[in-house]
């Protein structure tokens, strides 16, 4: 049995079957409205994530499925002190496939040993969120017809941001990729994913302070937020805030099919004028969330019923 | 001269780094074996200076020898039966080690639900890192102190 516990499960032909399985749902949704009667996700969060779990939640409704589930910790049993193991086995009883968020790294992988059921990893900590760079790849995809022959901005915290890190390993195993890596010193992307992945790959990349300089080449702008713990001072953080902020003055200065993504929630990292630039794709790419996330339902539900 | 008598079947760990025996002893969990352990300490070694051995004599399948790997790929082990070097085995760094090192990334499923084995695989062999199976923390091979 298949699970998902990192965009990089999927072989490229698996991802690109995805793909268009999902651009499929989102063009023909009757289709597919009651693929997954009377099946059950069981969305087991761990810790709060309204976006993540209505998502998942939406995604199972539109193929005609049902939910069950919990969404804090305090309200499952673990607030009594069971295990993820033992939760597991339990949930596999009650549901056809299931859907886990958990603080620990690590705890969806636990899950899926124990499973009798497919486990989607809906963010494991600061480890992995597959979905979410499945999200962000079904953007691309469907807005620029491509994953390769691209060159991707990165910009604010590339040392914290695992959506970041996750997309970088996705990306790399299309041809002819550039990143442009944008942010501060002190938040540079960490030298285990400079060397070990793009180094090692021969993946050009340049590293900029100012998101100006980088604006004119890129064909994604993937925005994240600069978060101000993350600075030893407060004058780094006064000094440099306002240059990872995306104002329609910085827009001007890119392409005109430039695509700008975010993993939301945004907080002030991209003005509000920006929000109608047809370059803003950040809604839109929640859209594109639950259809990836309705694929991905169809085809672990399918490899669970083949031989 | 120190006079350690030969044994009739078990091992002798040669070419030990000088001065971490005592911590091999421990990680291989000697102390649990009933059986005759002798600890040759600062040993003159014309490759290596001084270094450290151990004779064990025990049956042959009671060393966990992918343990040992992880910990010092250079040692030696020679296997003794019948009173003679049967094989001098080489060893490699394990692909896979179970709870013989834990976590220690705070955020690890494995810092709150005890009862998981603590598996680290081996993702770089050249730099010998290896890697928690569960949270992906890079954990570098053990360095023993002196």
């Amino acid at each position: 049995m298949r699970h998902m516990m990192s965009p990089l499960d999927l072989t490229v032909e698996e991802l690109d079957n995805l793909l268009h399985l999902a651009s499929d749902i989102e063009k023909n949704p009757d289709k597919y409205a009651h693929a997954c009667d009377r099946k059950k996700l069981a969305t087991c969060f761990y810790e709060p994530s309204t976006r993540t779990r209505l998502s998942f939640e939406a995604a199972m409704q539109n193929l005609g499925g049902s939910v069950l589930g919990f969404s804090s910790a305090d309200s499952s049993s673990a607030a009594k002190g069971e295990s993820v193991s033992d939760t597991i086995r339990v949930i596999s009883c009650y549901a056809d496939i299931c859907a886990i968020r958990h603080p620990k790294e690590g705890a969806a992988l636990v899950a899926s040993s124990k499973s009798g059921i497919p486990v989607i990893n809906a963010g494991d900590g600061g480890h992995q969120h597959p979905t979410q760079t499945l999200t962000d790849l079904m953007t691309i995809h469907s807005l620029k017809g491509r994953l390769s022959d691209l060159t991707i901005g990165l910009c604010g915290d590339l040392k914290f941001g695992r959506t970041v890190h996750s997309l970088i390993h996705a990306l790399i195993r299309y041809p002819n990729i550039k990143f442009v890596l944008i942010s501060p010193e002190e938040l540079r992307i960490p030298s285990y994913i400079r060397q070990d992945v793009l180094e090692k790959h021969g993946i050009p990349f340049v590293e900029m302070e100012r998101l100006e300089d980088a604006m004119p080449d890129l064909d994604i702008l993937y925005m994240t937020r600069v978060q101000k713990e993350r600075f030893f001072n407060e004058e780094d953080y006064v000094r440099m805030k306002d240059f990872y902020i995306l104002t329609k003055e910085k827009l001007s200065l890119a392409k005109e099919d430039m695509l700008v993504l975010h993993p939301l929630p945004r907080v002030n990292e991209i003005s509000v004028e920006v929000d109608d630039d047809p370059r803003a794709v950040y809604f839109k790419q929640v859209q594109y969330g639950v259809y990836i996330r309705m694929a991905l339902i169809l085809t672990l539900l399918k490899w669970k019923e083949e031989p | 001269m120190l006079n350690i008598s030969g044994i009739h079947e078990g091992f002798v760990l040669d070419h030990i780094q000088a001065g971490t025996s005592l911590s091999i002893y421990k990680d291989l969990k000697l102390e649990q074996l009933d059986c005759s352990v002798a600890i040759i300490k600062n040993a003159r070694s014309s490759k290596m200076g001084k270094k450290d051995m151990i004779k064990v004599e025990c049956p042959i399948d009671a060393l966990d020898l992918d343990i040992l790997g992880f910990i010092d790929h250079n040692i030696t082990v020679n296997i003794i039966k019948n009173d003679k070097i049967v094989e001098k085995k080489k060893l490699h760094l394990p692909k896979q080690i179970v709870n013989v090192i834990k976590c220690k990334n705070p955020r690890c499923i494995t810092s709150i639900e005890q009862e998981l084995d603590q598996i680290f695989i081996l993702t770089d062999p050249e730099k010998e890192v290896y890697r928690c199976k569960y949270c992906e923390e890079q954990q570098k091979k053990k360095k023993y102190r002196k």
